[in-house]
């Protein structure tokens, strides 16, 4: 497809190795700055024009990113890439390491190069054992071929490359969490300021991407930053990998350019499964609030349009869910989630996801109270906005969606201590 | 001076270990080698059947040259640490939101079922045990589970059990 970016070359069937990747231009980017010695001014640039913004969830605009970088700081400097994917829904970086671990590899050799870091990590989670040792055979090969390592391409820039694996813990998605664990503690998140632009990992200047966006940045520098841009719409520069999962026939990860309906992504993946009919979205991943399924059917994919929905597009990873799917117990699975994944550092957070889960968790099981839903939205309210990391928020902000649409569902639970939709409990 | 301290960090580990864990230092810079705490653990839980004992995380503490509860603070914290002893064969089923809406539930009844064990449980003769994830990134392929270093996708009842057959 003309419009893809991240999956433009798939289909060579071996485009995680190097050859195959070269035989479509890879690494040519690569060689160019470092053989031209290109003012990394000049690349930041280039990503601003992009409207390139991470694809990590919290869609930062990467070439904004990377300006924080003092360059010219005496000290190491540290390029981190966060291949922890850990947000519900969210599979699409497992198949960039998979399928495409050289344009990850470019892309953070380009980044270090920019920022001035001669050290490069890939935390990926632990359990992505595959994708992982693909990805390690890609850096392998990179090195084989000279760009990797001391004095790469005879330039005098140094860059060495590695992989942090992971334990299983969610919040070491979260940047800062993502830093304590690449030191080997427990992944707990920072407070912020100051940021890791500043202070960072082992306290010096780091920048820290999603695997997806550092992916991006070889075929946007040799493409053209206007075209990629071009791709997308305002605000939502070019395309993006959409996780499309749940009851839809065929579920996958999906490029499309930044703004495409949703139907189209919904056709994509072959529509409902079993003739069943939509009943809701989650648009963004588990902490994206849900947007019923006639909504959705009106809405593109791109940053503006799901927040003015009253949701977010984070990670790109949608759940579809049909009629049968009861809400509570959607709900009471995720309250689960966070409740087990709070880092417990923060009384909101810790405390807070906890009371979420039991009051959903006593819903669910025909023992809800009157009071509970006013409830749970005081408590998702005491919990927004007062915590360490947005972790916090990310519980908080599901709850309040699903009683926006579906409360009728929480209070037949309430009232009649079983469920409306029959599938459920 | 603990047992421990006294003993020579080459008496720690066999050969392989220790070469497996110098070359996860040789990977940060020279005074950060407590970022090797996470794959050191890692390392030395596979070598000991899938599990950690208190004696093993203070041998990597002794080895990494740090206190003890630096140790024990990042394996109780990551979910992948284990502190009791699991089946051969690990069965990690996810059961988040994706994997839920597709029957999960029925993926972790059939295993109750036929090992007789819930999560957190071994089968009597070692070869399984059960163990509740969260989502493990494929939830295009849901249900599913992960095994040692392996996921299985798009899971059913009977494909479970071919699965399950193979499995020593
Ligand atoms: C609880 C939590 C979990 C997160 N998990 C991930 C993750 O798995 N992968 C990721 O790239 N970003 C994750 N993030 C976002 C990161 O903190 C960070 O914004 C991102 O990696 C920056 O890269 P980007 O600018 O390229 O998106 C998470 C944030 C939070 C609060
Ligand atoms: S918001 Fe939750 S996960 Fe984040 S730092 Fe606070 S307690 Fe930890
Ligand atoms: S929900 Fe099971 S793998 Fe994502």
């Amino acid at each position: 497809m003309a419009n893809e970016v991240i999956f433009k070359n798939r289909d060579l069937d071996r485009l995680w190795d190097i050859e195959q990747y070269r035989s479509r231009g890879g690494y040519e980017v690569l060689t160019r700055i470092l053989t031209e010695k290109t003012p990394p001014a000049e690349i930041i640039d280039g990503m601003k024009t992009s409207g390139l913004r991470g694809r990590g969830g919290a869609g930062f605009p990467t070439g904004l990113k990377w300006s924080f970088i003092n360059r010219s700081a005496p000290g190491d400097k540290y390029l981190v890439c966060n291949s922890d994917e850990g947000e519900p829904g969210t599979f699409k970086d497992r198949d960039i390491l998979r399928y495409n671990p050289h344009a990850l590899v470019e892309g953070m050799l380009i980044a270090s190069y920019v920022i001035d870091a001669h050290r490069a990590y890939n935390y990926i989670r632990g359990e992505f054992w595959e994708p992982y040792e693909r990805f390690q055979n890609a850096i392998d090969q990179a090195r084989a071929a000279g760009f990797v390592g001391n004095n790469i391409l005879g330039s005098g820039f140094d860059c060495e490359l590695n992989v942090h694996l992971g334990g299983g813990a969610y919040v070491c998605g979260e940047e800062t969490a993502l830093l304590e664990s690449i030191e080997g503690k427990k992944g707990q998140p920072r407070y912020k300021p100051p940021f890791p632009a500043h202070v960072g990992l082992y306290g010096r200047p780091t920048v820290i991407n999603n695997t997806e966006t550092l992916a991006s940045v070889p075929t946007i520098l040799r493409e053209g930053a206007e075209q990629f841009r071009d791709i997308g719409v305002e605000n939502s520069g070019g395309s993006k990998l959409f996780s499309i999962s749940g009851h839809v026939k065929n579920p996958g990860v999906f490029e499309l350019p930044m703004g495409t309906p949703f139907s189209e992504l919904f056709e994509l993946a072959g529509g409902m499964r079993d003739g069943s009919k939509i009943k809701a979205v989650i648009p963004g991943g588990s902490s994206s609030p849900v947007i019923p399924g006639e909504i959705m059917m009106d809405l593109t994919m791109d940053y503006d349009a799901i927040a003015k929905a009253g949701s977010m597009l984070g990670s790109g990873a949608v759940i579809v869910m049909d009629e049968s799917t009861c809400m509570v117990k959607v709900l009471d699975r995720m309250g689960y989630f966070y409740y087990e994944e709070s880092c417990g550092q923060c009384t909101p957070c810790r405390e807070g996801t906890g009371w979420l889960y039991r009051i959903v968790h006593r819903i669910e099981n025909g023992q809800g109270r009157p009071e509970d839903i006013d409830l749970l939205m005081d408590v998702q309210n005491r919990i927004r906005g007062k915590t360490i990391c947005a972790l916090g928020d990310a519980a908080a902000m599901p709850v309040a969606g699903m009683l926006r649409y579906y409360q009728d569902e929480f209070q037949y639970h309430i009232d009649h201590k079983k469920c409306k939709v029959g599938a459920g409990t | 001076m603990s047992a421990l301290e006294t003993k020579n960090r080459n008496e720690l580990f066999t050969p392989e270990i220790r070469a497996e864990i110098d070359h996860e230092i040789a990977k940060y810079p020279e005074a950060e080698s407590q970022s090797a705490a996470m794959a050191a653990l890692r390392i030395v839980q596979d070598a000991n059947g899938g599990w950690l004992t208190q004696e093993r995380m203070d041998e990597v503490a002794a080895y990494l040259d740090l206190p003890p509860i630096a140790i024990y603070e990042v394996a109780t914290f990551y979910s992948m640490y284990e502190h009791k002893p699991v089946g051969r064969n690990k069965l990690c089923v996810c059961t988040n939101i994706s994997c839920m809406i597709n029957n999960s539930d029925q993926i972790v009844e059939h295993l109750n079922n036929r090992l007789g064990i819930k999560f957190g449980e071994v089968t009597e003769d070692g070869r399984f045990s059960l163990k509740e994830v969260e989502c493990l990134g494929a939830c295009g392929g849901a249900p599913m589970m992960q095994v040692g270093r392996k996921y299985y996708e798009n899971l059913t009842p009977e494909r479970l059990d071919s699965i399950l057959d193979e499995l020593e």
